[in-house]
């Protein structure tokens, strides 16, 4: 098998004395987009946070285009080309659209992602560029953290709950551009609670429970019945 | 008319105050750190300048040259080195390690310069005054002073805001942890502002000088004078410092005019008055 683009081996996390993933092993190949769907508290998050560097681990636990990056910190791990879309928005709220932006766009990645091409992603964004990022709808802020991450050019984009809290005919808008994102060949990790949209967006999909993977296959071939068993452990 | 002189005297003063405050609240502004040295570091700053200007002969406001390269790279290291390690959720490890810095700093410079109090030269741009109308006169080194704090007050709005920098300070203010995700390194982005800090103290420290007599043990009233200076203009707000470092300098101004030994003493009520009717201080940030 060629080597991944991202390759997670048993990697356990920890937060203090709780542990909140016991040997999670997935992979995203280049171009794919893959889902991470689970109920609260299945260490979705916990998962994305340990490769994004927010939460150190095994240094070899997790390899990005075939090199070790598991204790790198955050910083280093966004100049590899891995940007996360956090959970929340996380916007900086003194900082305009624009700034907030430019902060994502600050390492100077080269790649095809830059103000006038976030802005033809999203272009209610352009309209609002000098705004702060508080004053913007929860739709358009999501847009804007999504835009954000685009900025740093990444190989791949982890997307946290960007449906969370947001209105259906919001959260279709938003997954409407996916397409475009994976055209200009990013791979994405994608993690949901809204499963249905989870599935029709993935190709593969892994189900957490309880800190461990208990399913995974591709978005087609999972039963309903597969799913809420290993959703909710019955 | 004397009243005019005695407010023109003080909104000058503040100027310097003003310049104590700017680092002291850079600092709390980008990392939430308390800065109990600041005072002692701006002494330092002047003692540097001495150690300068007896050492090439120069004019202490060209010492700034070396001066402000010197306390900045200070500043750099010691937040790189020391500063760092102490950050986090709890803010006392901060604020107990610079007070120790603070002893450290006062102490060390008694060793070296002993507790003699020492004045830097400035030739005579010291006694040249321009007449300003209606028989007032401003002194010439003041009005310099006070011209040096604007531009440092303006050009930190500038960089704030204008700059890749002064965002990835705001960005780190906002959200240390984001920042991070978004690629900015937060040790680097603290240590140039530490360092930026001390490039505002050393200005600070050798207008200090110049202005009036000093000794190791001057530095905790300084801090006094800049933390003062903050909380009547409201954290977070360049120009609001300013305008703090002026209101208090023109208490003491006015304190010392209707008797010597007020004139802290007018400072201080000043503030305490802030404090009580606007606790959130003159020009708090707006918040979004």
């Amino acid at each position: 098998m060629p080597d991944r683009l991202l390759e997670v081996r048993a990697l356990d996390a920890h937060y203090g004395d709780f542990q909140a993933l016991f040997g999670a092993t997935m992979g995203v190949n280049e171009g794919e987009v893959v889902a991470v769907i689970g109920a609260n508290g299945a260490g979705k998050s916990t998962l994305l946070k340990s490769i994004a560097g927010a939460m150190r681990s095994r240094r070899d636990a997790i390899r990005f285009a075939g090199e070790p990056i598991g204790d790198c910190p955050a910083h280093e791990v966004v100049a590899r080309g891995i940007a996360l879309v956090p959970e929340g928005r996380r916007l900086f709220p003194s900082l305009t659209v624009e700034e907030n932006l430019m902060i994502g766009g600050q390492l100077g990645r080269p790649g095809p992602w830059n103000l006038r091409r976030v802005y033809e992603l999203f272009p209610v964004l352009a309209e609002r560029r000098h705004q702060i990022a508080p004053s913007l709808s929860g739709g358009q802020q999501q847009m804007v953290a999504i835009a954000r991450a685009l900025m740093s050019n990444p190989k791949l984009l982890l997307c946290d709950e960007i449906s969370l809290g947001l209105a259906p005919i919001v959260i279709r808008d938003i997954y409407a551009r996916i397409p475009a994102i994976v055209a200009e060949g990013l791979s994405l990790v994608i993690v949901e609670q809204d499963i249905v949209q989870a599935l029709k967006t993935a190709k593969h999909v892994y189900c957490l429970q309880e800190g461990r993977v208990a399913l995974e296959g591709e978005a087609g071939s999972l039963t309903r019945e597969k799913i809420s068993a290993a959703y909710f452990g019955v | 008319m004397e009243w005019l002189n005695t407010i023109l005297q003080g909104v000058l003063l503040g100027g310097l105050y003003a310049m104590f405050a700017a680092g002291l609240s850079l600092i709390f502004g980008v990392m939430r750190l308390v800065n109990i040295a600041h005072g002692d570091l701006i002494v330092l700053a002047a003692y540097v300048a001495l150690v300068t200007v007896q050492a090439l002969g120069v004019n202490p406001l060209v010492s700034l040259i070396i001066v402000v390269p010197v306390m900045a790279l200070i500043g750099y290291v010691m937040q790189r080195g020391l500063l760092n390690r102490t950050l986090g959720d709890d803010l006392l490890p901060p604020l107990l390690v610079t007070f120790g810095l603070s002893v450290i700093i006062q102490n060390g410079l008694l060793e070296i310069f002993s507790a003699d109090s020492v004045k830097l030269n400035a030739g005579t741009v010291e006694i040249a005054s321009l007449p300003v109308g209606g028989g007032l006169a401003v002194g010439v080194l003041p009005l310099i002073q006070f011209a040096l704090a604007v531009a440092v007050i303006a050009g930190l709005q500038w960089l704030f805001y204008r700059t890749a920098l002064g965002r990835a300070f705001r960005a780190t203010s906002d959200d240390q942890s984001v920042a991070q995700l978004m690629g900015l390194n937060n040790a680097h982005v603290f240590g140039l502002a530490m360092a930026l800090s001390l490039a505002i103290v050393a200005i600070a420290g050798v207008l200090l000088a110049v202005r009036s007599n000093f000794d190791p043990a001057i530095g905790p009233a300084r801090l006094i004078f800049g933390f003062e200076a903050v909380i009547i203009g409201g954290l977070g707000s360049m120009w609001g410092t300013l305008a703090g470092g002026i209101i208090l300098g023109v208490a003491q101004a006015i304190g010392a005019k209707i008797d010597p030994g007020w004139n802290l003493l007018a400072g201080h009520i000043a503030f305490l008055l802030v404090l009580a009717i606007r606790p959130q201080g003159l020009f708090p940030k707006v918040q979004g």
